[in-house]
């Protein structure tokens, strides 16, 4: 992989801000001033990330602490409240509109459940062919070049004429590969992909996603609460707790040497099938509300280390070794000194 | 195929012996369970593993007696500390059901009433078996809740169900099926949407509950690690028969069974990084239409003549057995 050109895509302080919802009634209340602001989700908060070309990059992290949130802002499909998105070095924000539209083409999005996303009153031949035919991607013979798809994703093209309720878990995920693929994309979000198929069907299509990275010189951010999944697959692992990147390193090292304590804690936990009969613990406590995260260090609360300063002071992201970041006031202290190895630490 | 182990010989809690159940439907009759038999020891976990429409829920609701028309329990024994749960009236087995016995469902919202508070439901369910004050039965309800993590368990008691994430509904259904110490759990992949912090406390909980109180579990899954760090023993599901049985390490460690190398090499790991996985070809065959004979077969590398017969139980070693005409030490690249 060549690490010497620019990033497909870099984050720059990408904030997303939900305010939950509220009925009309409550609209009206809050705009005239009878009622207070409805309470703010902060669902992504001030997160940077760069992917390189050709990239596989695995994100990771509790349910709610903003993984899909922050793949559809990569995706182009949900705004971000503030920061910059840039493509290829230029900020998307600022093309003009042909050159936008181009650079949401190139980065397309798969998701968990590949029934709700794909439409039930359409046949197959439309899924995959309605967007190559709308942005010219292809200009005459689209049955053909849907067969193509079709093949290239691992079904049969004589499936073309079936509705997405004739097929299987399985195969519907690969009818949510082809109609991505199909408008020509450097890179794709992939949304707990797998995460709805069963062991051997995911198999199957993780396979399926690793030839098609080959022939393709496709670009991933793989979404994943599996971390087995994500070790097999990412060059790269970036782990979020509650709308921030708390660490992010190349896969070999984060597995090998998690830094961050909530890496530790989580990474503990993996079921792995050469171990026998163990005695599970957890990470105590809950996974914070994103209505009204922790103080300082979000995971203080939970973090065996955590010392005073961490309920008052955000830790920042900052490099701990080449590629590797974290963001942990533990870094900060006597840099000689070794990490607290937390009981957690040396089990990989 | 029953694999009965020394040790659990003297008190198994469950012994299910050649349990068929079928579904009548106008296409046919589709057999879902279809002769399987196993035991589960006190204080034992048992891990019963294999792809969707493999049979292991039906296997769960026959045990629980929640088979209804068209399905039936067409023949087999279910002993449960010596009684045939497939003889007891309706009657009876609701006397059992979230005393004795109790099931955690893949979709919490099967055990929680969507209209009632949490400590409603969870009062009523400690009040059905136990003649306490509604107080101490209250009391017991919070506790149950603190056991499966949820913080602040007071709060939560005054919550309505869609007021919790779902892995809190999950924990919730978890704590009901605590209520009474029952000396069977029959789990439904209860922790398949969770995280693994949340998993890993769960799974916790649960194996102290075997280990302090004896309850025998039967864990439903499809993910062979979580097996692999919980049971003692694991049973490999294959289109309503079990394919493989054992202890986790002969299963685990030296699989016989070409559909259990199939799982098994279709898990990511660490040092298979980036690597193809093992693809087992093809897809569950239709239950339905299924011929005789090894029901692997269209999808199995070892499959010959042979195997359009059933194939015979054999026992490689000491509590492990397998139904295959062609046992393989290796796996099939
Ligand atoms: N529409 C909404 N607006 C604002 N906050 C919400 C909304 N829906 C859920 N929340 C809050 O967001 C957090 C996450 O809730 P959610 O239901 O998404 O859980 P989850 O992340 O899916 O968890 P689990 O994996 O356990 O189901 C909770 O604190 C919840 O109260
Ligand atoms: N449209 C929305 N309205 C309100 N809150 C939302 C919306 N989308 C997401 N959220 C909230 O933002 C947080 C992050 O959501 P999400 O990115 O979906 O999490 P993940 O994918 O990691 O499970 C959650 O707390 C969720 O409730
Ligand atoms: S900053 Fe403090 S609370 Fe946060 S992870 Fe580090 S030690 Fe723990
Ligand atoms: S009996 Fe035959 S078809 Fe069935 S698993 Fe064994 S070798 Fe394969
Ligand atoms: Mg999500
Ligand atoms: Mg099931």
């Amino acid at each position: 992989m060549s690490s010497v050109s620019e990033p497909i895509i870099e984050l720059r302080n990408i904030s997303k801000r939900f305010s939950s919802t509220q009925d009309v009634v409550g609209r009206l209340a809050t705009r005239l001033g009878l009622a207070k602001q409805p309470p703010v989700v902060h669902a992504v908060d001030e997160v940077s990330l760069r992917i390189m070309p050709g990239e596989v990059v695995g994100l990771v992290g509790e349910s709610g602490c903003g993984k899909s949130t922050l793949g559809r802002i990569v995706a182009g499909i949900l705004p971000a409240s503030s920061g910059t998105v840039l493509y290829r070095g230029k900020d998307v924000a600022q093309l003009p509109t042909r050159e936008r539209r181009r650079a949401k083409l190139k980065t397309q999005m798969i998701f968990q459940d590949p029934f709700a996303s794909l439409n039930p009153r359409m046949r197959v031949s439309e899924i995959v062919g309605e967007a190559p035919r709308v942005h010219r991607v292809v200009s005459n013979d689209v049955e053909a070049y849907v067969s193509e798809q079709l093949h290239r994703a691992g079904l049969d093209p004589s499936y073309r004429r079936r509705f997405p309720h004739q097929f299987s878990g399985g195969q519907r995920q690969r009818i949510g590969i082809a109609r991505a693929l199909a408008v020509q994309p450097e890179f794709l979000v992939c949304d707990e992909a797998v995460a709805a198929l069963d062991v051997s069907i995911q198999a199957q299509i993780l396979n399926l996603l690793l030839d098609l990275r080959e022939q393709l010189d496709l670009t991933y951010l793989f979404i994943s609460h599996d971390l087995g999944v994500v070790q097999h697959l990412s060059d790269r692992v970036v782990i979020m707790y509650t709308g921030r990147v708390v660490e992010e390193a190349p896969s070999g090292e984060i597995f090998s040497r998690p830094n961050h304590p909530y890496t530790q804690g989580l990474l503990a936990e993996i079921p792995r099938l050469d171990l026998r009969k163990r005695r599970f613990s957890a990470i105590k406590g809950e996974i914070p509300s994103p209505l009204n995260p922790p103080s300082g260090c979000h995971f203080h609360p939970r973090c065996p280390h955590a010392m005073p300063r961490c309920s008052v002071e955000r830790p920042v992201l900052r490099e701990i070794a080449a590629g590797h970041r974290s963001a942990c006031h533990l870094n900060d202290m006597d840099a000689a000194e070794p990490l607290p190895a937390g009981a957690a630490a040396g089990r990989a | 195929m029953t694999v009965t182990s020394v040790t659990d010989r003297n008190s198994p809690t469950l012994e299910v012996q050649d349990l068929k159940t079928h579904f009548f439907l106008k296409g046919g009759v589709l057999r879902a369970v279809d002769g399987v038999s196993f035991t589960v020891g006190r204080g034992k976990i048992l891990g019963l593993v294999g792809e969707s429409g493999s049979g292991k829920s039906i296997t769960g609701f026959s045990i629980i007696g929640l088979i209804d028309p068209p399905g039936r329990i067409t023949s087999g024994r279910i002993l449960f500390r010596d009684r045939d749960l497939s003889k007891l009236s309706e009657k009876e087995m609701r006397q059992l059901r979230g005393n004795r016995i109790a099931m955690i469902f893949q979709d919490p919202m099967m055990t929680l009433n969507p209209v009632l508070r949490i400590d409603t439901q969870m009062v009523e369910a400690v009040l059905a078996h136990d003649k306490i004050s509604k107080q101490e039965a209250r009391a017991r309800a919070r506790d149950a809740l603190g056991m499966v993590g949820i913080p602040s368990p007071e709060e939560r008691l005054s919550a309505y169900p869609h007021q919790l994430s779902g892995g809190m509904r999950q924990r919730v259904a978890i704590a009901i099926s605590m209520l009474h110490q029952p000396d069977l759990i029959i789990a439904d992949e209860p922790t398949t949407a969770l995280d693994v912090t949340i998993q890993a406390q769960i799974l916790a909980e649960v194996q102290k509950l075997a280990r302090d109180h004896g309850t025998a579990l039967i864990w439903i899954t499809h993910d062979l690690s979580v097996v692999a760090g919980l049971a003692d023993e694991v049973a490999v599901m294959y289109a309503g028969r079990i394919v493989e049985q054992g202890n986790v390490d002969s299963v685990l460690d030296r699989s016989l069974h070409p559909y259990t190398h199939g799982l098994i090499g279709s898990v990511p790991s660490q040092n298979r990084a980036r690597k193809r996985l093992v693809q087992i070809p093809g897809m569950t065959p239709n239950l339905l239409d299924l011929p005789p004979g090894c029901a692997f077969r269209s999808r199995c590398a070892h499959a010959d003549m042979a195997c359009e017969q059933d194939p015979p139980i054999t026992t490689p070693e000491p509590n492990h057995a397998l139904r295959c005409f062609h046992p393989q030490r290796e796996y099939a690249a």
